[in-house]
């Protein structure tokens, strides 16, 4: 097992730039989340480090050694595809044992370690079974135990739950996490579902057009996103963009906006503060006691969505719709229309340089 | 598939009558009728034409056991035609592999053209021109000798191996759309999760590609086996007197020596040969799909 460090890669498509400067350190065990949308180059970074493809620029690492001109074969990796790509031809014992019999290992050793790569994922007695006759979640553990029989020095799952359906990747995660905290593997996984990314990783990278946005571990990107591209594409987020006061922004209308922590922006210039849906209160009228530096807006209900445990209200405030998430404790439910005054602590708002 | 035949059977065959009735009764026709009068013949000691006398034999098939030079000639043809179908599978495999996992775009569509060329042009016309090519000081001679600094004496015409390169070039079509068929069907991902599992391409290609694309060289090994154990064109043109076989034997019955019985015997004695050979082969080769 090993660590893998990937520095200033990039890599072109024609005049496509795939992967611009990308640099990040996976340290040994962890479990890493690549999220991004579409076309933000998660996945041409992933099979850069698998070795499908070779950067025109930079390094990559495996363990300390140098792999960015090795080929895939040679970089003891294991890959679990969103497809699964389970060979066919070959029943799931045969599938799994692939990687250890192209190595030429005795024959008896084998079965005994695919045994227990197919215990290990819960599927101890359908070795005989042929892929197309096991269900979608079988065919990802099948896949897994694939990946991971030959004790690979890095696990790289390419949107590996995209396939299967809502109650079915809630499962998958927790046994992919327990797993992957079972035998303790470095771990690089693709997605780009949000929720999928903050349940299951140590750290999370945020891609955007081939470039890194943000790095670090789940609560520091949902806490203090360095970007307005960061603070909504994990999470929601309201952002406010205004002129940078030194300790927060003013508003158009003159309103200011206090935020405790973010970038440190030079006062007068340009800056945005992002402030999390469920961190606001929500009240009729009459202000409540509160910190003196506290964050006040008035506005109307434009729209209440009943979730349940929760209710979203859309809240228009000087042409801009903002997002309160309120938990249902009983109180009194607003309703569509009616006037509102919003509040939440700087300590909750983030400044951000644009 | 397995769904469209259970919902077939499911509402009955009537519904789908239109559908099949011109097909199968222009086989009728075309294909059945003159196979059976063929049946006819081949157990008559003449022809009933111009009033000629005829009565029904066995001696047609008698003569092929009789005679050993009958046998000799099917094997000499079976021979021909698994080396033919080698080939096809040499050449033809790896054209395929390339159509389908490497070009991409116009570039496949100009090669693909390129191998279904000979499916346009007139066979005669085809092995015509290699006699142009494969006779002493034709193309390849005179090719060959302009370029290397020794002389040398290519006279291919009327060999073995002449007919062998025509028949291959006839047939070498089939197995590349019959593999690229098969090869292209096959997900990109499986190559790259035997790569990822350490497999080197070699191992990828013997281990997953060849076996998955059995359905396509079995396909591409019969379409060739069989009409090139019957063939006499090729051998006739370019095997000249080497180019005696099973199939130019039937021909003579039928255009020089006239007689037909003994010629629609020799034809079904193939058929019989090449039906057992593959019922024999059907249960390894399933196995290997």
């Amino acid at each position: 097992m090993a660590g893998v460090q990937v520095a200033n890669v990039s890599r072109s498509f024609g005049a496509h730039k795939a992967l611009d400067d990308v640099s990040i350190d996976f340290a040994d065990g962890g479990f890493y989340a690549l999220l991004g949308p579409s076309g933000s180059g998660k996945t041409t970074l992933l099979r850069q480090i698998a070795g499908f493809d070779f950067p025109d620029a930079g390094r990559i690492a495996i363990g300390g050694e140098s792999v960015e001109r090795v080929p895939v074969e040679k970089r003891c990796i294991g890959m679990v595809f969103q497809n699964y790509a389970l060979f066919p031809n070959m029943s799931v014992a045969d599938n799994v044992a692939f990687g250890l019999s192209v190595r030429g290992e005795p024959k008896a050793a084998i079965a005994a370690e695919v045994q227990r790569a197919l215990d290990l994922v819960q599927l101890g007695k359908l070795g005989g079974r042929r892929p197309h006759q096991l269900s979608g979640g079988q065919r990802q553990r099948v896949a897994l135990a694939r990946a991971i029989v030959t004790k690979p020095r890095v696990l790289l799952l390419d949107e590996p739950l995209g396939a299967l359906d809502k109650a079915l990747r809630v499962d998958m995660q927790i046994e992919l996490k327990r797993i992957q905290r079972e035998i303790g593997i470095t771990t690089i996984f693709v997605t780009h579902d949000q929720e999928e990314a903050l349940t299951m990783s140590d750290r999370i990278g945020i891609l955007r057009d081939g470039r890194l946005v943000q790095e670090g571990p789940p609560e520091e990107i949902y806490d203090r996103p360095q970007s307005e591209f960061a603070a909504t594409f994990l999470g929601d987020a309201n952002i406010f963009r205004g002129d940078a006061t030194g300790n927060g922004i003013m508003l158009q209308d003159g309103t200011t906006i206090n935020a405790a922590s973010g970038a440190s922006v030079p006062a007068g210039a340009k800056a945005s503060c992002a402030v999390r849906p469920e961190r606001i209160q929500i009240s009729t009228g009459a202000a409540k006691p509160g910190s003196a530096d506290a964050n006040t807006l008035k506005g109307q209900v434009s729209k209440r969505i009943f979730a349940g445990n929760s209710s979203t209200y859309f809240v228009d405030r000087d042409g801009q719709t903002l997002k309160v998430i309120v938990q249902n404790t009983g109180a009194e439910r607003l309703v569509e229309g009616q006037d509102v005054v919003l509040r939440w602590s700087p300590d909750s708002t983030v400044l951000i340089g644009v | 598939m397995a769904d469209q035949l259970a919902v077939a059977s499911r509402r009955g065959l009537r519904p789908a009558l239109p559908l099949l009735l011109p097909a199968y009764l222009w086989l009728t026709v075309a294909i059945f009728l003159p196979l059976s009068a063929m049946v006819f013949f081949s157990f008559m000691t003449d022809l009933p034409l111009a009033g000629k006398e005829w009565a029904f034999t066995l001696g047609n098939y008698a003569a092929f056991f009789s005679q050993s030079i009958y046998s000799t000639l099917l094997l000499a043809s079976l021979r021909l035609g698994l080396e033919v179908t080698l080939w096809c599978v040499v050449i033809g495999y790896p054209a395929a592999y390339v159509l389908a996992k490497v070009l991409k775009g116009r570039s496949r569509e100009a090669i693909f053209l390129l191998v279904i060329l000979p499916f346009w042009s007139n066979g005669l016309v085809r092995i015509f021109s290699w006699a142009m090519v494969l006779r002493e000081g034709g193309i390849l001679d005179t090719a060959l000798n302009a370029v290397l600094p020794f002389k040398i004496n290519i006279d291919l015409m009327y060999s073995y191996p002449a007919v062998i390169i025509g028949l291959v070039h006839s047939y070498v079509p089939y197995m590349v759309l019959t593999c690229y068929l098969t090869l292209q069907a096959i997900d990109d991902s499986l190559i790259e999760a035997g790569r990822s599992l350490g497999a080197s391409r070699r191992q990828v290609l013997w281990r997953v590609i060849i076996p998955l694309s059995m359905p396509g060289l079995i396909a591409g090994a019969a379409l060739i086996f069989v009409p090139v154990v019957g063939s006499f064109m090729e051998p006739r043109i370019l095997g000249g007197r080497t180019g005696t076989f099973y199939g130019t034997v039937i021909e003579d019955q039928f255009v020089a020596v006239f007689n037909w019985p003994l010629g629609a015997a020799l034809s079904f004695i193939l058929l019989a040969v090449v039906l057992i050979i593959l019922a024999l082969a059907a249960p390894v080769l399933r196995r290997a799909g």
